[in-house]
C-alpha cells in the first residue's frame, strides 16, 4: 500500500476523475522520497443538541520511524483544520502555511451543508494536509502529527495546552503596532521586491479568478439555450418527408455537441476554479507572511534605535539585540527558501492547469468536430446532382 | 425551363445606396434604393459581352411587384420578399433598418428574389416582372393601369369563406396545416438559433479577457512570461473569431427566413382554393333554392315558408299572368346559374390542377434548397470546430512552455 509506484495515488474509497486527479496537488520533487499518505473522505454530518456540523475521515498512510503506526484513520471537523492552521503560523510565522477553503461562500449559490460546498471543501482540505505534508519543514511540526494520529479526546485536551488566548491576542497586539511603525526602513531590497511582485501578483489573480467564473457563467448560459435547440429539429422532421432524416440528423448533432459543452463547464469547475481561488487565498497568506518578516525585523530595528540613545548598559542589549538578529537571520531564510519553492509550485501548477483547460477546449472542439463531419458524409452520399443548377438563385 | 427568363438574361442587385426624398405627405423621408442590373446572356456566347442595363428600385416597388403577381396568379406560390424589419436579431445586430450589414443583407434578399421570379415557368414570362427589370420610369402607373387592385380578395371574404366552406380539396386542407406548423417550427427555430448565437458570443468574447491579465502578470514574471503573453495573443485571436462565425450564421438565418414566408405564400393558395369553393358551393346552393321556388310557382305548392307568401295568403293570391312572369324571370335566372356554375366548376378543377403542379414543384424546391441549408450549417460548424482547435492548440503549446 505504500509502494513507491503509488506516489500519487490514494484511498479507494475516493472518487477518481480523470479530471480531478490533475487536481490532486502534484509535488514535483522528489516524489520518490514521499513517506506520507493522507487522504480525506466520507463526510458525515452529526447532530447535536447545540449544533450541527460535519467530519471528514482522515486516513494516513506512512513509514516513518516517529509515527508509532503506519496507519491511522481520524474524523476531524473543519475547527480542527483551523486550529492546526494557526499553531503551524504560531511555530513557523515566516514560512508560507498553505490556504484553507473559506468558512463561508458569499457567492450565495451554494448552501451551507449542500453536496457541492462539502464536496468542493473537502477537495480543499485534502490539499491543504497533502501540501503540508510535501513541506520540508512543516512536515515535521509536532502539532501537525497529532492532527493526524490523536483520537478524538486527545485531540481536545491537547489544544487546550498551549499559549492560550490572550497570549495570542498579545501577539496580535504587537503585530498590528509594529506593522503600523516599521520593519520597512531597514528591509532587504529581496524582500521589497517580493512585496511588489505579490501585490501585482495579487491584483492578477483576482482578476483572473474573476474572469474564470465568467467564462463558467456563460458556458452555462449557452449550455441551457443549446438544451432546447436540438429537439426543435427533431419537432419540425415530424411534419416533413424528404428531409426529415436531414432533420434528424442536425438534432443528433446539437445534442452532442450540448453533451460536449457541459464536459467542458464541468472540466472548468474542476480545475480551473478551485486553483484559482487557492491563489487568490495564497497572495492573501504571502502578504501576511511578508507582514511578519517585517514586524520581526521591526523589533529588532527598535532595540538597536533604543541602544544608541542609551550609552550605558550597552553589554544587556547587545545579548538580546544577538538573539534578535539570529530570529532575523532566520526568518528570512526561511521565508526565501520556501518564497522559492511557492514559486516553483506556483509555476507549476498554473502551467498544468491553463494547459488543461486547453485539451479541454481542444476535446470539446474534437468531439464536435468528429459529430458534425460524420452528419456531413451521411448526406453527401446520397446528394443527387443537381439539374438546372443555374435555374436556383 | 428552357424558356424561362433566367436563362437569357443575368440579374443582379448589385448595390445599395440611401436617398432622401418626399414622401406621399410631403414629408422629407430616408430609404433605400437598390440598383437592378440586367444583362443578356445569348450574346455572351458569342464572344461578346453585352451592355448592362440598370435602373434603381426601392423596397415598396419591389412589394407592388409582388401583390400584383400574387393577385394575377393565385395558383403559384409566389416567391417571398425578404423581411422589411429585422426580426429574430441577437444582440449584436441592430433593428435599424439603415444598418449596413441589415441593408447587405436586404440586398441578398432581393436579388434572390428576382432570381426566383425568373427562373419560374409561369410567372418569368409576366409583362409586368419584364418591365420592372427593364423600365424605370412610368412602370407604377402601369401596374396600377393592370387594374389589379380590383381583383384582389378582400381579407374579410376569404376569412369568411374559410369558416363557412364545407367540402374543400382535402390536399389544400392539408397543406394548409403543413404551412402552419412550418410556419411555426421555424419561427421557434430562428428565435432559439437567435439566442444560442448571443449566448456564444458572450463566450468568445469573455475569453478576450485574458489577454490583458496575462499581458500585465507576465511582466513580473521571469520564466512565465513568455508563455503568458504569447497563450493571451492567441485568446485575443479567439475572441475575434465568433464575429465572422456570427455573420455567416445570418445567411443560413436569412436561407430558413425565405421558407418562413414561403409558407404564408402556400396559404394564400390555399385561401384562394377555399375562396373560390366557397363561390361554387354558394353558387350552387342559389341554384337549387331557386329551381325551388320555379317548382313550387309552377305546382302551386308552397313547401318552403316565404314572406311573399304569407303575404299573397293574407292579402290575395297573385294573379296568373303575375305568376307566369315570375317563372320566366326565375327560368332565366336558372339557366344562367347553371352555365355560370359550370364555368365556375370548370374554373375550379383548373385551379387545383394548375395549383397542384405548382405545388409539386415548389416542395421539391423546398426540400433541395433545405438540405442543401441544413449541410451548410454542418459545414459552417466544422469550420468554426477547426478554428477552435487550431487556437486551443497554440495556446496549449504557448501554455505548457509557462
Amino acid at each position: 500500500d505504500t509502494s513507491l509506484a503509488e506516489v500519487n495515488s490514494f484511498s479507494p474509497s475516493m472518487p477518481i476523475s480523470p479530471s480531478s486527479m490533475i487536481n490532486q496537488y502534484k509535488f514535483e520533487d522528489e516524489p520518490e522520497l514521499r513517506d506520507l499518505f493522507i487522504t480525506v473522505d466520507d463526510p458525515e454530518s452529526h447532530i447535536t443538541a447545540i449544533e450541527t456540523f460535519i467530519t471528514y475521515r482522515i486516513v494516513t498512510k506512512t513509514s516513518r520511524g516517529e509515527f508509532d503506526s503506519s496507519e491511522y484513520e481520524v474524523r476531524r471537523r473543519y475547527q480542527d483544520f483551523l486550529w492546526l492552521k494557526s499553531k503551524l503560523e504560531e511555530a513557523h510565522p515566516t514560512l508560507i502555511i498553505p490556504p484553507l477553503p473559506e468558512k463561508f461562500i458569499m457567492k450565495g449559490m451554494v448552501e451551507r451543508f449542500s453536496d457541492e460546498f462539502i464536496e468542493t471543501r473537502r477537495k480543499a482540505l485534502h490539499k491543504f494536509l497533502n501540501r503540508i505534508a510535501d513541506h520540508p519543514t512543516l512536515t515535521f511540526n509536532e502539532d501537525f502529527k497529532i492532527f493526524l494520529t490523536a483520537q478524538a479526546w486527545e485531540l481536545s485536551s491537547h489544544k487546550k495546552q498551549g499559549p492560550g488566548l490572550l497570549s495570542r491576542m498579545g501577539q496580535t497586539v504587537r503585530a498590528v503596532a509594529s506593522s503600523v511603525r516599521g520593519g520597512v526602513k531597514n528591509r532587504p531590497e529581496m524582500f521589497t521586491e517580493m512585496n511588489d511582485y505579490m501585490e501585482t501578483f495579487s491584483q492578477k489573480i483576482n482578476v483572473l479568478d474573476k474572469i474564470a467564473h465568467r467564462i463558467y457563467k456563460e458556458e452555462r448560459e449557452y449550455f441551457n439555450e443549446m438544451k432546447e435547440y436540438g429537439p426543435i429539429h427533431t419537432l419540425w422532421s415530424a411534419s416533413e418527408e424528404d428531409i426529415a432524416d436531414s432533420l434528424k440528423g442536425v438534432a443528433s448533432c446539437i445534442d452532442k455537441c450540448c453533451k460536449a459543452t457541459e464536459k467542458r463547464m464541468a472540466g472548468l469547475s474542476e480545475n480551473l476554479l478551485p486553483i484559482l481561488h487557492e491563489y487568490v487565498l495564497y497572495s492573501e497568506i504571502l502578504m501576511g507572511v511578508l507582514k511578519r518578516r517585517d514586524q520581526i525585523q521591526a523589533e529588532l530595528d527598535a532595540k538597536v534605535d533604543a541602544l544608541a540613545n542609551k550609552k550605558t548598559e550597552k553589554d544587556l542589549f547587545s545579548e538580546e539585540i544577538g538573539k534578535l538578529e539570529d530570529k532575523v537571520e532566520c526568518a528570512n531564510n526561511a521565508l526565501k527558501a520556501d518564497w522559492d519553492r511557492w514559486k516553483q509550485n506556483m509555476q507549476c501548477d498554473m502551467r498544468t492547469t491553463f494547459t488543461n483547460v486547453a485539451e479541454n477546449n481542444l476535446h470539446y472542439y474534437e468531439e464536435c468536430l468528429a459529430t458534425w463531419e460524420s452528419f456531413l458524409a451521411s448526406q453527401t452520399v446520397d446528394l443527387h446532382v443537381e439539374e438546372d443548377s443555374e435555374d436556383r438563385p | 425551363m428552357e424558356d424561362c427568363l433566367a436563362k437569357k438574361m443575368e440579374i443582379t442587385v448589385s448595390e445599395a445606396e440611401k436617398r432622401t426624398g418626399r414622401n406621399a405627405m410631403n414629408m422629407q423621408e430616408t430609404y433605400t434604393a437598390y440598383l437592378i442590373e440586367t444583362r443578356a446572356v445569348e450574346s455572351q456566347s458569342e464572344g461578346q459581352c453585352a451592355p448592362v442595363d440598370s435602373l434603381w428600385r426601392r423596397y415598396s416597388e419591389f412589394e407592388l411587384l409582388r401583390n400584383y403577381l400574387s393577385v394575377t396568379y393565385p395558383h403559384i406560390v409566389v416567391p417571398p420578399l425578404p423581411e422589411k424589419r429585422a426580426d429574430f436579431v441577437w444582440h449584436k445586430l441592430s433593428a435599424d433598418n439603415m444598418d449596413p450589414d441589415f441593408v447587405e443583407r436586404r440586398r441578398i434578399g432581393l436579388e434572390n428574389f428576382l432570381l426566383r421570379v425568373a427562373s419560374h415557368p409561369v410567372l418569368c414570362q409576366d409583362k409586368i416582372f419584364y418591365l420592372f427589370l427593364t423600365q424605370e420610369g412610368g412602370w407604377k402607373e402601369m401596374v396600377n393601369e393592370t387594374g389589379f387592385q380590383l381583383k384582389a380578395d378582400s381579407r374579410l371574404k376569404a376569412l369568411n369563406a374559410t369558416f363557412r366552406v364545407k367540402n374543400p380539396d382535402k390536399r389544400f386542407t392539408e397543406l394548409k396545416h403543413y404551412s402552419d406548423e412550418l410556419q411555426s417550427v421555424i419561427s421557434h427555430l430562428l428565435r432559439v438559433r437567435a439566442r444560442v448565437a448571443d449566448r456564444l458570443y458572450g463566450v468568445y468574447k469573455v475569453h478576450g479577457n485574458y489577454g490583458r491579465v496575462f499581458s500585465e502578470w507576465s511582466a513580473i514574471e521571469k520564466e512565465m512570461g513568455d508563455g503568458l503573453q504569447s497563450a493571451g495573443h492567441h485568446m485575443d485571436v479567439y475572441a475575434a473569431s465568433i464575429d465572422d462565425i456570427l455573420e455567416e450564421e445570418e445567411h443560413y438565418a436569412d436561407q430558413l427566413k425565405e421558407y418562413l414566408f414561403y409558407a404564408e405564400a402556400l396559404r394564400a393558395v390555399c385561401r384562394k382554393h377555399e375562396l373560390m369553393q366557397y363561390d361554387l358551393e354558394m353558387a350552387a346552393q342559389d341554384l337549387t333554392s331557386k329551381k325551388q321556388q320555379c317548382e313550387e310557382l309552377a305546382t302551386g305548392t308552397v313547401r318552403t315558408f316565404s314572406l311573399k307568401g304569407m303575404t299573397s295568403k293574407l292579402f290575395g293570391q297573385e294573379t296568373p299572368e303575375q305568376r307566369e312572369a315570375k317563372i320566366k324571370v326565375l327560368e332565366e335566372q336558372i339557366q344562367e346559374g347553371e352555365e355560370q356554375l359550370k364555368s365556375k366548376n370548370l374554373e375550379g378543377r383548373d385551379f387545383v390542377k394548375s395549383a397542384w403542379a405548382d405545388i409539386e414543384r415548389f416542395k421539391e424546391q423546398k426540400n433541395h434548397d433545405l438540405k442543401e441549408a441544413l449541410i451548410s450549417y454542418a459545414v459552417m460548424q466544422i469550420s468554426m470546430c477547426k478554428k477552435g482547435i487550431q487556437v486551443w492548440t497554440n495556446a496549449k503549446e504557448c501554455f505548457s512552455k509557462m
